[in-house]
């Protein structure tokens, strides 16, 4: 057992990755640095990435597979589109999510539709690993989610982790798998750390998982949302109110099944979102319960998401834009009063 | 020939904006202000140079290096200053922040975050200005990393066949982020990629304010004359990181040592005298430039945070429900 940090959980499974498999490869701006100054000691992973999640990456397996790109989006997952379909197994780095519109192209009409398009004879086993989430002061272009613009395109698949754990065996997963998968890392959660097996089994894509049991409130929450919910569910238990903390990890596909394990026991139902609500993760999620699990239901499913706007780069205005675990809280109380 | 005026004022600015990110550099590494930082020590040249041939009214697009050409454009340094500590007072009502600062009625169409999202709404404008025959002067501002990306080229694809007289300024200061410029480019020089629009380029000294104010002048110009977008490479030299907290290793001190005596702010000193500029008159302007700057800092740190609730003004100009969460 070793205590890793998200970051370092992430660069293990790409180095577990690149070391099974020599058809994986990495293509991303600045995920190695210091292009065109190799000469220069210690330029070399100069960066890897702005958040150095891939350093070291170029030193231990070189520059055919561990390819720094310009700042043309569209052209290397476009590349790495027709090199997954072609044998290797791409991982490109969308730098911020918020840069999606740039190569949104890629993935919705490229990536996502080539299987079902050309008869099924055909498969895209590729990985976006990208940067999510509010909260670092980064303003209205680098702070977004966007969980559900890729969610909503049949074809792709979508992983959120929150915790180490979860970060690195997902990730082994769907560098593994045949289809392509958005994999989506929150900078809060980056420094964030537990337990990690060093050999952890790879987590099949499509598994949820149960944080903390609980007989009252569900609490269903989506990436760094459990966070709050962890801290909402041990400030409830003083005063008796018991959370059960539903943890979907990947949205695409979505486990159903726990998700209304847990309503059928609860009743009472609160979904978590840090995006926008309009036809999000919460909306989505909200609208299942409701449709499959009528009849457990006790109260009317509450979100609790982000407003109807951009992130706000102003620290007292992004903290209002978050959810927060008082807001949980609130709604629990809300909740379990009924 | 250069009025009297224009100088001073080409001095007051190069010293204001270098004062202005130095400041910046030190609050970064005190960690007291929120959020990401890009200065843009080295480009005082390009920014002052370029808008010295503009008027007031005329438009440009910044990216997140915007300091610099907000400063030039004559955007109000305290509300800059605001702004990037997160201020109800801030140009933008704190709403930005520093990758973001803008003001419209400076004629700053916005700074984008996007790398390449200029240049297309500066052709818009110009397409504007062409359609209302009017007359003022559009300009994109963006970095060498910038000329790879897909939306730069449509733009330039668009300019030309529209003969639209826009000016593309780009400023070459050696990397994109952690990579070098030397090795992204796959054309002699980076300018020769217009060649594939048959756009007219000029290259100059971007460390040199005078040189960038002269080539400005005369391609805005010319492109008027003859209908046509220009596509101005300036090269510099980025001495700032790519960010604030930007280790820089892929820097080599040579380089940085060697890139020091072109620094522009010392051809400016140097070349004062060749514009009548004499010691004392230098010396005042350093001064008042320093005093603008320091008091624009004490006064975004007085000013009042923004309320929590203001997150949810202004996302639209007309919608008929409340955006009550
Ligand atoms: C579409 C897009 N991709 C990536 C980024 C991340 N990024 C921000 S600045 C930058 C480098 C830009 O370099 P350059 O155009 O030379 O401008 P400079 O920073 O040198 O002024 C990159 C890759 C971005 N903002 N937008
Ligand atoms: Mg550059």
């Amino acid at each position: 057992m070793t205590i890793k940090t998200v970051k370092d959980a992430i660069n293990d499974a790409l180095v577990q990755s690149f070391e099974e498999d020599k058809n994986v490869i990495l293509m991303g701006e600045d995920i190695a640095g210091g292009k065109g100054r190799e000469q220069y000691q210690g330029t070399q992973d100069a960066w890897g990435g702005p958040f150095g999640v891939t350093q070291g990456l170029y030193t231990k397996f070189g520059g055919e597979r561990v390819r720094d790109t310009t700042i043309a989006e569209a052209g290397f997952f476009g590349a790495a589109i027709g090199a997954a379909m072609t044998g290797l197994r791409p991982i490109v780095e969308l730098m911020y999510v918020d840069f999606a519109g740039v190569c949104f192209d890629q993935m919705m009409n490229q990536a996502a539709k080539v299987r079902y398009m050309f008869g099924g004879k055909q498969k895209v086993p590729m990985v976006v690993r990208t940067v999510v989430g509010a909260g670092f002061r980064a303003g209205s272009e680098h702070s977004q989610t966007l969980y559900s613009l890729y969610t909503h395109i049949p074809g792709l698949k979508v992983v959120a982790p929150y915790d180490a754990y979860d970060a690195k065996g997902l990730l082994l997963s769907s560098i593994k798998d045949d289809d392509p998968v958005i994999f989506m890392e929150h900078k809060r959660l980056y420094m964030t750390s537990c337990e990690v097996p060093d050999d952890l089994k790879p987590i099949p894509l499509g598994k949820g998982r149960i944080r903390k049991e609980g007989s009252d409130v569900t609490i269903i929450a989506i990436q760094r949302m459990n966070l709050f919910a962890e801290e909402a569910a041990d400030e409830l238990e003083k005063i008796n109110i018991s959370c059960e903390i539903v943890d979907p990890r990947t949205y695409s596909p979505l486990d159903e099944e726990l998700i209304f394990q847990s309503v059928k026991k609860t009743g009472k139902v609160i979904v978590v979102d840090e995006s926008n609500p309009k036809c999000s993760l919460a909306s989505e999620i909200s609208s299942l319960i409701s449709e499959k699990c009528f009849s457990d239901l006790k109260a009317a499913v509450i979100k609790i998401t982000a407003p109807h706007t951009p992130v706000p780069f102003s620290p007292p205005m992004e903290d209002f834009y978050i959810p927060s675990t008082k807001k949980i809280i609130d709604a629990v109380k809300k909740l379990k009063d009924v | 020939m250069i009025e009297k005026e224009k100088i001073n004022w080409i001095y007051k600015k190069i010293f204001t904006i270098r004062f202005f990110e130095e400041r910046i550099k030190k609050i970064a590494k005190e960690k007291t202000v929120p959020g990401y930082l890009h200065t843009c020590i080295g480009s005082e040249a390009i920014c002052v140079g370029v808008m010295a041939a503009l008027n007031q009214d005329d438009w440009i697009s910044s990216t997140y290096r915007n300091h610099g050409h907000a400063i030039a454009k004559g955007c109000e340094l305290n509300e800059i200053t605001s702004e990037i500590y997160g201020r109800k007072t801030g140009i933008c009502k704190g709403r930005g922040g520093s990758m973001h600062i803008s003001d419209f009625s400076k004629g700053m169409l916005g700074s984008f975050g996007i790398v390449a999202a200029g240049p297309a709404v500066v052709l818009g404008a110009a397409l504007q200005e062409k359609i209302n025959k009017s007359n003022k002067t559009c300009v994109s501002f963006f970095g060498d990393g910038a000329i790879h990306n897909g939306a730069f080229h449509e733009a330039a694809g668009l300019a030309k066949l529209w003969d639209i007289p826009m000016i593309f300024v780009c400023e070459n200061n050696g990397y994109a982020e952690a990579t070098a410029t030397d090795w992204h480019l796959n054309t002699k020089e980076l300018s020769d990629i217009t060649k594939a629009y048959d756009m007219l380029s000029y290259i100059g000294d971007g460390n040199n304010v005078f040189e960038v104010y002269d080539i400005s002048k005369k391609a805005i110009n010319e492109a008027k004359q003859k209908n046509t977008p220009i596509f101005l490479e300036f090269k510099n030299y980025r001495f700032s990181g790519q960010y604030e907290g930007d280790t820089q290793l892929y820097q080599p001190q040579e380089e940085i040592d060697k890139a020091k005596q072109n620094d522009p702010i010392k051809l400016a000193k140097e070349n004062s005298s060749k514009y009548d500029l004499n010691k004392n008159d230098l010396e005042k302007i350093i001064n008042e430039a320093k005093e603008e700057v320091d008091k624009a800092f004490d006064f975004a740190d007085t000013q009042p945070w923004p309320q929590p609730e203001d997150a949810l003004e202004e996302v639209y100009v007309n919608y008929p429900v409340e955006i009550n969460r």
